[in-house]
């Protein structure tokens, strides 16, 4: 079959190599350059030059601008991706970032010579800490799992500080995977706690397991059903009491922004994913920035430098015995903290609340008009995302997965599958609320089209994606013959 | 509202389509008692035009490397970024997508990955790279937990030549699993094959070094090598990328695990992050590498195709028997990577290490001939290196800056017994009448 359109390309960078071709000049030195054999150990130097490409500069924009055109972006397309809040990411945010100031700061510059971003890390912090209601947060953590794993360093600090031995974590089956991957990285055994079939915590397993071996447990608010969970309160006194300390997942917190805060809820830590709530753009994978909110009992233990103010000067505290360390080399991801400090200067109270008010009433908005096409994974109303079932679908040969494909060619992404774990067929759809109701019509309108396909016509489905540079991949192959760096096709 | 399209009387067909009145009653779930009755305190919104005036505002206050002249390194350098990395990395549909979990509307991101992938794997001598991790430190932390995974061992030889804040992360990462550093001093700027080869034992998961070491000297790699390979151990060597167009592939020297910190291709320095941590391994280790992979594979009409492979390693699938707990990466700052070693291509890269390491060797000279001021250590280093200075650095540094200048890393805070020094380092954008002007002002400040 002929390809054609975005399907045509289907080059790599090395393959539009020429040898000799050049697309970066560099000044002649203008110091005295002597062979790097008399500078350098010769065994030093490197034998074989590196196989990088050879092309021009226009080579790589037309190359780039090509592969950006096989993607599908929020700038692009809906992208009802469940958990991951794929909002509108304001391009004013970019221009900030950009700023020399900022993008160009060097992150060993005196801290009486960088002023202004010690500042907006200082403010940040507040606005956070107000958001959270806790009383302090570190912005260091790279992302969510990296802010998850200094939280439950920090609760196995508190714990150890007060000489005791506590050795499990507890978490419910319906979490986020970094949940567990990032407690047992910190040293804790991970225990399963159940959930009932609405989502919410199976109180009675949760009890069972709060023996006095539990340090902490840690819970996704609203959970991964898109369900605030009803005895949040109660949870938190019920574990507190056992002397374990509760920690809340923040990967939702999109859907509580001035509604209900972490803090007031009970929660000892919480972490914060800014990529989501607050704007910052996800790339591709990333980077995000997950910073960590904490209870004061716990501050002795944030990682260092913590950004202090005095008077009105700011700067790193350094000298705290009892931090759990540091988390990555520098000061968090604070390209990304422009960015959601940006956006929060923005939106202000009022606009912040808003926000998860309408993300709210977009997510029930979906499940309204779907709930007669597919199963619901739990009753409404909802939170800011709804988790829908296609177990009707498959008994008619059609997927989750199979929906995900067909959505594709009918101009969406997908939303998340096979998430949360315990619904069978899960589709989890979280819409944000920077999508117009024009376009949740239209994603709704796709979604009843699929279901009916599957009633008469499931080979559209199953053929799908056909508008795609690709068709459906074979993910099997990719895995048992794993083929993970280009190498030159021998020649003749 | 800004970001907010939904008007009040769509809200209100949106509500009867529902079959409630109002939003609140979608809230009814949220406990009474934990609502918050009062909103939120924050500073008032700003409109476009007055929030760029407050945020210049802030940024103006601080020392950047555009309005300075910057001899910063420790992990972060100022290395020129060719101008359509921005415009490329800009573009919408690679830079507000997700995570390539879909990737039949994923390719784009997924084969600049897999170049990504063959780039890093090439300069370092190593079979295979993941896609990225979050920074150096955390990167060099991770290929500990790997070695410890590997080998089943609990130690680590740590260099003492390690960047001091690696060396922090790293302690950060193998606290909960209970593993043991131990240190390998470097009295002469490097570390003493012999003072390892006496702290490596029948325990010893792997051998942490980085080279250039954050002395900027180059350490015996492949020494090194031979004493933890003899020893069952692995060898885990952090190194820069860009600086291995004119330095020998760590894995090439006997390397196991690279790892480094890929800021330096293209990647804003944006006071310290987002950086690009880098990771790479030999293919016998592939399967408990942590984070994602991309392969290459084929679709059903037998075209080749992109995709995330390997996830049984990951969280989001193997969940407390993970690898690593890592998922959101750095994906946007590897593609600034993979526009910056295409546009500087083969040769260019050759010739960013040699102009970095004239201009760092002409610094040096000078700066050494101003009396009182010398070469911490005698040890051959590239871009970057340590002087002993006859006073305070911190004042040295402090009275610098009035000038414009950013002299370089005073190490008091990063060890005590380096108090008296200052870790410079000098990249190709650092031009001779800039090395004059800070060997003059520098003269000035000690004498």
């Amino acid at each position: 079959m002929e390809r054609q359109g975005t399907r045509a390309y289907d080059k790599l960078i090395f393959e539009i190599s020429s040898p000799g071709r050049i697309a970066y000049s560099l000044p002649d030195s203008d110091v005295p350059e002597r062979p790097l054999g008399e500078l350098l150990p010769r065994e030093q130097l490197r034998a074989k030059p590196a196989e990088l490409p050879e092309v021009s500069e226009f080579d790589i924009v037309r190359h780039y601008s090509r592969l950006s055109q096989m993607n599908y972006g929020v700038d692009t397309h809906f992208y009802p991706l469940g958990s991951c809040t794929m909002k509108y990411n304001p391009k004013i945010n970019e221009d900030m970032a950009r700023l020399a100031g900022f993008g160009r700061l060097h992150p060993m510059t005196p801290a009486a010579s960088a002023q202004g971003a010690l500042q907006l890390m200082y403010d940040l912090g507040l606005a956070l800490a107000e958001i959270s209601g806790m009383d302090a947060v570190s912005l260091q953590p790279a992302a969510g799992a990296q802010g998850e794993l200094s939280g439950v360093l920090m609760i196995r600090a508190y714990h150890r500080s007060r000489g005791e031995k506590r050795t499990k974590v507890l978490i419910p089956d319906s979490a986020h995977g970094t949940n567990p991957a990032s407690t047992a990285l910190a040293g804790y055994e991970v225990i399963e706690v159940k959930s009932d079939a609405e989502g919410a915590v199976d109180l009675g397993d949760l009890e069972r397991h709060l023996g006095p071996d539990v340090a902490a447990f840690m819970i996704t608010v609203p959970n991964t059903l898109g369900n605030f969970e009803p005895r949040v309160v109660e949870i938190a006194e019920l574990c507190h009491a056992k002397g374990a300390q509760v920690y809340m997942d923040g990967a939702n917190l999109n859907a509580i922004l001035g509604i209900t805060r972490p803090g007031d809820l009970g929660f000892d830590v919480c972490h914060f994913n800014l990529h989501k709530t607050f704007t910052t753009p996800h790339g591709g994978g990333g980077p995000g920035s997950g910073p960590v909110g904490i209870k004061a009992h716990l501050e002795p233990f944030l990682p260092t430098p913590v950004i202090v103010k005095q008077d009105d000067t700011y700067g790193f505290d350094w000298k705290r015995p009892k931090s759990i360390g540091k988390l990555q080399a520098f000061w968090g991801n604070f390209g990304m903290l422009v960015r959601a400090y940006t956006y929060i200067r923005t939106m202000g109270a009022d606009g912040l609340r808003r926000v998860s008010e309408n993300a709210v009433l977009n997510a029930n908005y979906i499940m309204k008009r779907l709930e007669a096409h597919y199963d619901v994974a739990a009753p409404g109303p909802c939170m800011h995302e709804c988790v829908l079932s296609a177990r009707r679908q498959k008994k008619l040969g059609v997927t989750a997965m199979d929906v995900a494909k067909r959505l594709l060619d009918l101009g969406f992404y997908a939303p998340s599958t096979y998430f949360p774990m315990i619904v069978e067929e899960a589709l989890m759809i979280e819409p944000t609320e920077t999508e117009s109701k024009e376009t949740l019509d239209a994603f709704c309108d796709a979604m009843i089209q699929i279901a009916r396909e599957t009633e008469t016509d499931p080979r559209v489905i199953h053929a799908a994606p056909l508008t795609t540079p690709v068709r459906r991949l074979d993910q099997t192959r990719a895995a048992r013959e794993p083929a993970l760096r280009w190498s030159r096709p021998a020649g003749p | 509202m800004r970001y907010l399209p939904t008007t009040p009387r769509e809200q209100k067909d949106m509500l009867a389509t529902i079959g409630v009145s109002s939003i609140e009653d979608l809230l009814v779930r949220v406990p009474a008692k934990a609502r918050l009755s009062r909103p939120l305190a924050l500073p008032p919104a700003l409109a476009e035009m007055d929030l760029v005036r407050h945020l210049r505002a802030m940024a103006a206050k601080n020392a950047d490397a555009d309005s300075t002249v910057c001899f910063l390194g420790a992990g972060s350098y100022d290395h020129d970024t060719p101008s359509p990395i921005n415009h490329l990395v800009l573009r919408g549909e690679f830079f507000t997508a997700y995570t390539p979990y879909q990737p039949e509307a994923s390719q784009g991101t997924l084969r600049t990955i897999y170049e990504y992938q063959t780039m890093i794997a090439e300069l370092y001598g190593m079979d295979v790279a993941n896609a990225s991790m979050y920074d150096g430190a955390s990167s060099l932390a991770e290929a500990a937990l790997m070695a410890h995974a590997v080998t089943g061992r609990t130690d680590f030889v740590l260099a003492r030549g390690v960047n001091p804040l690696y060396r922090r992360v790293v302690a950060t990462y193998v606290d909960g699993p209970g593993l043991k550093l131990r240190e390998a001093a470097a009295p002469d700027g490097i570390a003493d094959p012999d003072a390892v080869r006496k702290l490596v034992g029948g325990k010893t998961a792997a051998v942490i070094v980085q080279s250039p070491n954050f002395y900027g000297c180059l350490e015996n790699v492949r020494a090194l090598a031979e004493i933890a390979h003899a020893a069952g151990a692995l060898l885990i060597v952090a190194a820069d990328p860009i600086n291995l167009g004119v330095l020998e592939a760590p894995g090439n020297l006997g390397a196991d695990i690279v790892v480094g910190e890929g800021q330096g291709l293209g990647v804003p320095m944006s006071f310290g992050g987002p950086n690009l941590g880098v990771f790479a391994a030999r293919k016998e280790l592939v399967r408990r590498i942590p984070g994602r992979l991309v392969g290459a594979t084929v679709d059903l009409e037998g075209a080749r195709g992109f995709v995330l492979t390997l996830q049984t390693r990951e969280q989001h699938i193997r969940r407390a028997k993970a690898t690593s707990n890592i998922c959101t990466n750095v994906a946007l700052c590897a593609l600034m990577a993979t526009i910056y070693l295409s546009t500087v291509g083969k040769q260019g890269l050759v010739r960013v290490g040699a102009l970095s390491t004239a201009k760092a060797h002409y610094a040096a000279e000078r700066l050494t001939k101003i009396p009182g001021v010398s070469l911490r250590f005698p040890a051959p280093f590239f871009k970057e290196f340590l002087l002993k200075l006859p006073k305070s650095p911190e004042r040295v540094v402090a009275k610098l800056a009035k000038q414009g200048i950013l002299a370089g890393v005073p190490l008091r805070d990063h060890d005590r017994t380096l108090r008296d020094c200052l870790l410079v380092a000098v990249t190709e954008k650092r031009t001779r009448e800039e090395i004059d002007r800070f060997v003059l002002a520098l003269e000035q400040a000690v004498a």
